[in-house]
């Protein structure tokens, strides 16, 4: 169909079209533009000009402190969750007893909601760490592995899912091939199962790229940033510093547009990354 | 070669158990400690209760009386159940015409919709917040237009990547037969659509359902959904009810395993098909 009459096309369109304006880009728009003034509510801004931008990083450590733990949550997490993943999307696509049972147990954490699972992690690592007598609270150190196991708990599951659907999508002559012309398991794994997972690679890595860098609920439930603002993520430190006290508003935006930019180049460079590794099937 | 393969086996299953334990056992441990009394959990998590520390149900009758829990679980599943079928009806409709009608408007429409994906919710939350209070929408229904608004980008993206592999014949036929766009769309291209609405239905859900921030911001001082519930029994650090807030994470955990359990097949297959479509 090439045509539809213009009211249809409104009909099918606008309903989804008004949502997504009111909701996200209207005030999308009205983020950017709030960054560059003062505030408190939307009606009264006065224009500053990038002051809230220089504050941003100028007034306190807080803002880049956010940034560079981000970066090594994200670094950390990210290798961590796909080696896990896909090892087990391997052991599970070997035909053995109970496959379904396990990946079922596996993806499981994945459907609980990160204020849940922070708390849930927050009893178990203050429960280990209290042997020591301290808590989770004590180091930023604490808090910052103690998202990394959560997190690896909560996403395994997620991107062995994918990584299955990934192996089991790779035609079998494809590996008999390869064995009949003598690789080994080994071989077998890192010339044929490697490349040809490659789209599974991409979407995995985009998928805990993105929700590391944005994590904010498990981060506010396991450690609130404590202590002081040490284990705040950018997500968190942006909202503390929304409406942790007054006159902070402006920045708070400067730095969510920060924030915004940071993660789309990173996005993007990752697709463009592991795209150019993917092979025509 | 087949012994050694069985012995391969053998360690590979006693591996996973042992494994699928491990990931069990945090929320073992939480329903455990959901029996004990107040003061005997964050010191000894991991041991059992015993005749002294065990409270029966004690922690889940204070803790749903503490959070509003029965009130706040039907919040959660009226904003989560309206705002799902709204973002697959919507969002369905929108990608199949936008889909199937090829111009600049609708490539357009693409990708300022899918743009949106990659945008941290921090961006906006400060004047959308606003925005909702202004328009009216800060309350159980009006949140649904949030939900449609903010779901709309992966939605269109998965139903157009589905749309775009399904034949268009028969839908020129029924145009034929003289059905209007929207008959056609009823009728022949939503019960096509089927296994994919499945998909974005799950992953909504998934989403809505555990959301903390965008309900908290928009409606969380008089509605509050079940994370908002959960969160608030944090209250002021060292003040809270330990044994409370273990009954909220059970609770709070129940209706997800229920769900996941009794639809695990669709959920499992969903989100692999969701992503790979993306």
């Amino acid at each position: 169909m090439q045509k539809m009459p213009k009211r249809y096309y409104a009909l099918f369109t606008l309903p989804t079209i008004i949502a997504f304006l009111l909701s996200f880009f209207i005030p999308f728009l009205l983020g950017i533009y709030l960054s560059f003034t003062k505030f408190t509510t939307v009606t009264d801004s006065q224009w500053v000009g990038f002051s809230n931008y220089i504050r941003a990083f100028s007034e306190d450590q807080n803002f880049l402190n956010a940034m560079i733990f981000t970066i090594k949550f994200a670094l950390v997490s990210v290798v961590l969750i796909n080696v896990f993943a896909f090892s087990l999307a391997v052991l599970l696509t070997r035909k053995i007893k109970g496959t379904n049972l396990f990946r079922t147990v596996f993806f499981m954490p994945n459907l609980i909601g990160g204020i849940v699972l922070g708390y849930i992690w927050q009893l178990i690592i203050n429960g280990i760490l209290i042997n020591f007598g301290v808590d989770i609270t004590y180091s930023a150190n604490y808090g910052f592995w103690g998202l990394v196991v959560l997190m690896n708990w909560q996403m395994t599951g997620y991107m062995m899912v994918i990584y299955i659907a990934g192996i089991q999508g790779i035609s079998p002559e494809l590996i008999e091939a390869a064995k009949i012309d003598g690789a080994n398991s080994w071989q077998v794994l890192k010339g044929v199962i490697i490349p040809m997972v490659m789209p599974a690679v991409t979407i995995c890595t985009f998928l805990t790229v993105s929700n590391s860098f944005k994590l904010f609920d498990q981060n506010l439930a396991l450690t609130a940033g404590a202590p002081a603002r040490a284990s705040s993520m950018l997500a968190l430190d942006i909202f503390n510093t929304f409406y942790g006290r007054n006159g902070y508003e402006g920045v708070g935006q400067a730095k969510a547009v920060v924030f915004f930019l940071f993660v789309a180049i990173i996005v993007l460079l990752q697709l463009r990354l592991t795209r150019n590794q993917e092979v025509e099937n | 070669m087949n012994s050694k393969n069985r012995l391969q086996d053998s360690i590979t299953f006693i591996f996973l158990f042992i494994l699928a334990i491990l990931f069990l056992s945090p929320i073992l441990i939480v329903l455990m400690n959901s029996f004990k009394g107040r003061f005997f959990i964050s010191d000894t998590p991991f041991a059992f209760p015993t005749t002294q520390t065990f409270v029966g149900m004690e922690n889940y009758f204070s803790g749903i009386a503490k959070t509003g829990f029965i009130q706040a679980f039907g919040y959660s599943l009226f904003i989560t159940v309206f705002s799902v079928g709204a973002i697959v009806l919507f969002t369905s409709m929108t990608a199949w015409c936008i889909t199937r009608i090829k111009s600049k408007l609708s490539t357009f429409i693409y990708y300022f919709l899918v743009f949106s994906m990659i945008v941290p919710f921090q961006m906006v939350m400060f004047s959308m917040s606003k925005m909702a209070n202004i328009l009216h929408l800060d309350n159980p229904i009006g949140i649904i237009v949030l939900y449609l608004g903010f779901g709309a980008g992966l939605s269109v993206f998965v139903f157009s990547g589905f749309i775009k592999n399904i034949p268009h014949e028969i839908e020129e036929a029924a145009t034929m037969d003289g059905c209007n766009p929207l008959q056609t769309f009823f009728l022949i291209v939503f019960p096509i659509l089927k296994p994919i609405t499945t998909t974005v239905a799950i992953l909504n859900a998934m989403w809505i359902w555990n959301d903390y921030l965008l309900p908290y911001l928009v409606i969380g001082s008089n509605y509050k959904t079940i994370p908002i519930a959960v969160q608030y029994l944090q209250g002021g650090y060292g003040s809270r009810d330990m044994g409370a807030m273990m009954a909220m994470l059970i609770l709070a955990i129940i209706p997800i395993i229920i769900f996941y359990l009794s639809l695990q097949q669709y959920i499992i297959k969903g989100v692999a098909a969701g992503a790979v479509k993306g």
